[in-house]
């Protein structure tokens, strides 16, 4: 079988995280909304894209930290629900995705009072994500291999190169997307791949659908050949 | 005691893998532990694994043990309970004892290290070696601290603000601090007797040595006889539940000899319970890590109906063992359970009831929960996860502590099919 060969491989790079408490608190939802507003970066990526990577083995997940706690510790379901509907990976930028969660939380506080406050030891602690980058060991070279190290590397590492680098240029594509296209003209291919649902999938059952996508492909170019 | 690659299989060749590369960058770094004990108790359990895990990998880890009599042994037992927030009455003469002993210590032990690892209160004083040494000092601290007595907190908050950084369990543990507060939640370890697989005819064997019927599913509750912990309220429970129709209820505890009011509440649970053959209660030595292992695999639901905890790691076992829990929301135990998803968080007897009668009735559901369960526990809390958390704490602090921190790379594998 004939593959084109990348110019570029696809170095695969892994995401890990270290918790840092901030101290800060909140027991209502005007104490969540002050602390939103001030959170940088680092704070808006715990709660919603390290929240999401930790509950990837759910079907279906919690979406982010925020709906979870008013929807369970505050138990306003109405803002949860509109909370639970803000699609982490729909934004560009966290800075974006801060101020969608602050607008639903925000409207919602213009019809309604500051909200009950929880009890003690029921409040939103507000954490930072401290993210270290690591290359893995692997490396693809051309499409059969990409599907070799598909099938060995960690979730993490599925979860950065999937979903988290939709908040880097070339924005909206993922990595996968962006190297298949770039690297070795996939593009139906790559359509394809950018086309998976995490919240529908485990990382582990997104594992499965990828590998399966590209080795598809490969018996298509294998037949092609011959 | 196990290598890292005995992990493998249970954890993933990619967390381990994941472990390696850490290792990898962080070769030769020395990294001394100091706690106050060798022997019992959780923070020399994890250290007797982790210390060589680390070893494996690459790093240089040592573990000294502080040494003093048994004034500075009580003296530190009150500042813990005092930390906690529970009564004590701490005296001037145990701070004297505290500062002595320390010194003493500090005059026999070699702190050279790139990163000194000080566990839990009685051995945080030593850090007033650090600016003589030059090195990075690290404070973790295994105790609830959210509502410590004042005057001890005082005290040892002067030696806490010195640390390069300090690391807590759960997020309320901690106080505000100038220096950075890490969440590193603890762990258990799944090749340990509590939690390593057991044969069914292993775990049979050990039941019918217990004398614990098989013949209606088990409800059980593994923990101290403790008010705290309320056994009366899981009484209660099971009862307002009519679970006896159709379940039976173990409450599994140890002796309480050198607790009174322990003594007190098995004393209360045994009368509660007088008569009803379907409540057992058994006291087991301490040392029965196989027979809780076999107990809770026997088990078709676990309760924790804690009215307080710390992390709550009787919960963690019991998720491994893919057991669909109810549990009390409070302390650790919302961090471990996703509510409806990966187990059951109540707040009052009435809720643990209904939902006791609602798993025992919906097995499907309940068999989910457990599933999900295992594998929350086996992507977060299982001792490979907390030996990578160690390692980026080392790395984070090597770095510059920096809010992203990229890791250099190295050769790699190219792709295989």
């Amino acid at each position: 079988m004939k593959l084109v060969r990348a110019r570029e491989p696809f170095r695969f790079f892994t995401r890990l995280c270290l918790t840092r408490l901030t101290g800060l608190k909140a027991r209502n939802l005007r104490e969540l909304l002050d602390h939103l507003e001030a959170a940088p970066d680092t704070v808006i990526y715990q709660h919603t894209h390290r929240f999401l990577r930790q509950h990837q083995y759910l079907v279906p997940e919690p979406p982010n930290d925020f709906a979870y706690w008013v929807g369970n510790v505050l138990v306003d379901e109405r803002l949860a629900e509109r909370l639970a509907a803000i699609d982490t990976l729909r934004f560009s930028s966290l800075e974006e995705l801060k101020r969608a969660l602050i607008g639903a939380i925000g409207a919602h506080l213009e019809q309604h009072a500051k909200g009950r406050d929880v009890p003690e030891g029921k409040e939103f602690h507000f954490m930072e994500a401290i993210r270290f980058s690591l290359p893995t060991w692997y490396e693809a070279q051309d499409l059969a291999g990409f599907a070799g190290c598909l099938r060995r590397v960690g979730i993490s590492s599925l979860y950065l190169h999937l979903f988290e680098a939709l908040l880097s240029p070339p924005l909206g594509l993922n990595d996968f997307a962006t190297w298949l296209v770039t690297q070795l003209d996939e593009k139906a291919l790559a359509r394809r791949v950018s086309g998976l649902d995490p919240y529908t999938h485990t990382l582990e059952g997104l594992r499965s659908a990828l590998v399966g996508m590209v080795e598809r492909r490969l018996e298509e170019i294998s037949r092609a050949d011959s | 005691m196990p290598t890292l690659e005995d992990y493998r299989d249970l954890v993933g060749a990619d967390t381990v893998e994941e472990l390696h590369l850490l290792g990898r960058r962080l070769e030769g770094k020395s990294v001394l532990n100091v706690n106050a004990t060798a022997v019992g108790g959780g923070v020399a359990e994890i250290l007797s694994r982790m210390v060589p895990l680390l070893r494996q990998l690459g790093v240089d880890a040592r573990w000294e043990v502080i040494k003093g009599g048994e004034d500075f042994h009580a003296a530190t037992k009150r500042f813990h309970n005092a930390l906690h927030g529970a009564a004590a009455t701490v005296t001037p003469r145990d701070y004297e004892v505290y500062e002595v002993t320390l010194q003493e210590n500090l005059a026999a032990l070699s702190l050279e290290a790139g990163i000194v690892f000080i566990h839990d209160p009685q051995p945080a004083g030593l850090v007033r070696e650090r600016k003589a040494l030059g090195n990075k000092w690290i404070w973790r601290c295994h105790i609830d601290l959210s509502r410590p007595d004042p005057e001890v907190w005082e005290f040892f908050r002067a030696y806490v603000k010195q640390y390069d950084a300090c690391v807590f369990s759960a997020p309320s543990f901690a106080r505000s601090l100038e220096v950075p507060q890490m969440l590193i939640a603890p762990s258990i370890d799944p090749l340990s007797d509590k939690n390593r697989e057991l044969t069914p005819e292993e775990t049979g064997a050990i039941l019918e040595r217990l004398r614990i019927p098989t013949d209606k599913p088990i409800v059980t509750q593994v923990s101290r006889f403790d008010r705290l912990k309320d056994p009366a309220g899981v009484i209660e429970a099971f009862r307002m539940a009519n679970a006896s129709a159709s379940a039976r209820l173990l409450l599994v505890g140890g002796p309480a000899d050198d607790d009174p009011e322990g003594a007190q509440v098995l004393a209360e649970v045994q009368e509660r319970t007088k008569g009803d053959e379907d409540i057992l209660v058994l006291c087991l030595p301490p040392t029965s890590h196989l027979e809780i292992n076999a107990i809770q695999r026997a088990s078709t639901i676990i309760l924790q109906k804690s009215l307080r905890e710390g992390f709550g790691l009787t919960v963690t076992e019991a998720l491994w063992k893919g057991k669909p829990v109810i549990a009390g929301a409070v302390g650790g135990l919302p961090l471990q359970i996703s509510h409806k998803c990966s187990g059951v968080l109540t707040h009052s007897i009435e809720g643990t009831a209904y939902w006791l009668r609602h798993l025992l009735n919906e097995p499907a559901y309940a068999a989910w929960l457990g599933a999900n369960g295992r594998e929350g526990v086996r992507q977060h809390f299982l001792l490979t996860r907390q030996l990578r958390d160690y390692l980026l704490l080392f790395a984070f602090l090597e770095s510059g502590e920096r809010d992203f921190i990229h890791l250099a790379g190295e050769a790699v594998h190219k792709g295989t099919r």
